[in-house]
């Protein structure tokens, strides 16, 4: 496979020998996703999502990853581009990146199937354009896989941060936090590297709604659609399955919590 | 062609998700006619799988392992999973497992599924049902290539002792290299965390503010849960964002989730879906909780908790 970090290094080196804007590029991944709101339905027995009436948003996790890249870029000085593996119905949501500031949109023309095909899209193009960092989500809101930034980071050898909280960056070395069970993690590493990121990375009310102009002026920027590499087909979705619908629910009065103790130890058997 | 499982340790000592993957791992491994290997790091006891169907353990002691890292570790898990022809990892979903998973799956070429919360209905492909659309949905998923890797979800197959005459082998690796360094680690060490408890109990805005959390701590206690909240109190800064529960915070499966105060906005309720038993105590009788739970108080949380710790203290001094 072909060699990143060597060729990044001296991407690095040239690039501050010779150019006097030598900012980080960064990709962010933008996975489209039905709104959190959204009723799933599936059609075509069961083998496909029902699209009809759901609205489409930038996956929250990869949002916040988004916005951390737009501080970067009005802080530190870096180029934000994003990018979808999807069919042309991806657009809009690329369109709202470009509204929040991105600089460019790359949309990969394959039926994004399953996480590793998504993921070999992405890092081929990683490689190919030397990106310093990559940002992606923790997982997405509809498939969870929560494999893909994992992936390219594996196929291409950069570094890798996983439910990535915070990260901080000074020339090449970064201080990144990691989620984990009941706490986080201090993590010391360099560029290249990929992060899924998260809430955390920047907060809730960092978040921004695209305004006029921003709009206006992502009419005009490139989105550039590639055509994909081999495509993967290591799995695969058979069907869908909604949840049965819920019992009834068992009531106790507000006098009697005694009987919602007893009914927890012997009925359900949770305490 | 055995079964390669990630026994995870910390400190020595293994995380109940590594007995609940063996346990997944001996129901595999008999409708293949395999036996189950597992690869453990640094744990102390490596017998103690022997009592959940695992048949071998490689077992590495190493000083320069303590941490964890995600890279090295992805990599020894790869030359086990050579040296042991196999061609099924299965991991955990804990937070190390799902960050080395994509790491490894990558290296050891396999079609990987998350969240997998059954055993495969068919193993030639592989067919097999996960959790979907952040629990609103299921999926069966196929794995088309020959080496193959699964997560278990958390709590969905449930530990089951099965004792095996277990043979444990010292296993040699070479420790690839790592950019990544851990500089230091936070953690409350005397609380339960949510990803670990058997129950949580969850507080909502209608506890009225962060001076209420009292008895949420105490009814946490009570029962040797964990605490949590619903999105709004993270993002009034209530309680910390690490405790917000739902699609865009941490998702709870639970054998029992108590929620006090919480309407149950959709995004919540499926955070919270693979909880096995869900308690809702909440004084407005249409909040959309009372149709996701299993048991339900129609009252006012100041008046209801109180009574209701009381009566499990009571409760649990003639339990225990």
């Amino acid at each position: 496979m072909f060699d990143n970090k060597n060729f990044k290094l001296n991407y690095v080196f040239l690039s501050t020998k010779f150019y006097p804007l030598n900012i980080m590029k960064i990709l962010v991944c933008i996975s489209h996703v039905p709104d959190t709101t959204s009723k799933i339905n599936f059609i075509e027995n069961d083998s496909k999502f029902d699209e009809k009436g759901v609205q489409f948003v930038i996956n929250p996790n990869d949002e916040f990853g988004l916005t951390r890249a737009m501080w970067f870029k009005e802080k530190q000085g870096a180029s934000v581009d994003v990018i979808n593996v999807g069919l042309a119905d991806t657009e809009p949501t690329l369109r709202k990146a470009l509204a929040i500031g991105a600089d460019k949109a790359i949309r990969i023309n394959s039926d994004p199937k399953n996480g590793l095909n998504v993921a070999k899209q992405i890092a081929h193009i990683v490689s190919s354009e030397s990106y310093d960092l990559v940002i992606g989500g923790r997982e997405s809101i509809d498939y969870n896989g929560g494999m893909v930034p994992g992936m390219i980071a594996g196929l291409i050898n950069y570094n890798f941060v996983d439910k990535c909280i915070s990260l901080e960056i000074n020339n090449d070395s970064i201080i990144a936090a990691r989620e984990i069970e009941g706490g986080k993690e201090i993590i010391e590493s360099k560029l290249p590297l990929v992060v899924a990121g998260q809430k955390g990375l920047v907060k809730e009310s960092d978040l921004r709604i695209p305004n006029m102009r921003g709009i206006m002026m992502a009419r005009r920027k490139e989105l550039q659609v590639v055509n994909a590499i081999d495509e993967d087909n290591s799995t695969c979705t058979v069907s869908f399955e909604k949840p049965k619908p819920k019992e009834e629910i068992t009531l106790v009065s507000s006098d009697n919590v005694g009987e919602l103790i007893n009914l927890l130890h012997n009925e359900a058997k949770a305490i | 062609m055995a079964i390669l499982i990630y026994a995870e340790s910390e400190n020595g000592k293994y995380k109940k998700d590594s007995f609940e993957i063996a346990s997944y791992a001996r129901v595999a491994a008999d409708k293949l006619n395999t036996s189950v290997t597992a690869i453990s790091i640094n744990a102390d006891d490596p017998n103690e799988l022997g009592n959940y169907g695992v048949d071998k353990v490689l077992h590495i002691s190493n000083d320069s392992l303590k941490n964890f890292n995600a890279v090295i570790y992805a990599d020894i898990i790869k030359q086990a999973f050579e040296s042991e022809r196999s061609n099924l990892a299965i991991l955990s979903s804990s937070s190390n497992a799902k960050y080395l998973g994509s790491l490894l799956s990558v290296k050891i070429n396999a079609g990987y599924i998350t969240n997998v919360i059954e055993i495969p209905k068919e193993f030639d492909p592989l067919t097999v049902k996960r959790n979907s659309f952040t629990n609103k949905a299921f999926e069966y998923a196929k794995i088309n290539s020959k080496n193959r890797q699964l997560a278990i979800s958390k709590n969905s197959h449930g530990v089951i002792e099965n004792k095996t005459s277990i043979q444990i082998e010292t296993f040699e690796v070479t420790l690839a290299s790592s950019e990544i360094n851990v500089k230091s680690t936070e953690k409350a060490s005397n609380k339960v965390t949510i990803a670990d408890a058997e129950i949580v109990v969850s507080g909502g805005r209608g506890l009225k503010g962060p001076e209420n959390w009292g008895m949420i701590e105490e009814l946490a206690d009570v029962l040797g849960a964990a605490t949590a909240c619903s999105k709004p109190v993270s993002d009034l800064g209530w309680r910390p964002h690490s405790e917000h529960v739902g699609q865009t915070g941490k998702l709870v499966s639970s054998n029992l989730y108590i929620a006090i105060g919480i309407s149950g906005a959709i995004q919540h309720l499926a955070g919270i879906n693979s909880s096995k038993v869900k308690v809702v105590i909440n004084n407005d009788p249409d909040a959309p909780f009372f149709k996701a739970a299993d048991y339900g108080i129609v009252g006012d949380a100041f008046e209801v908790v109180p009574k209701l710790i009381e009566g499990l203290k009571t409760f649990k001094s003639q339990n225990t």
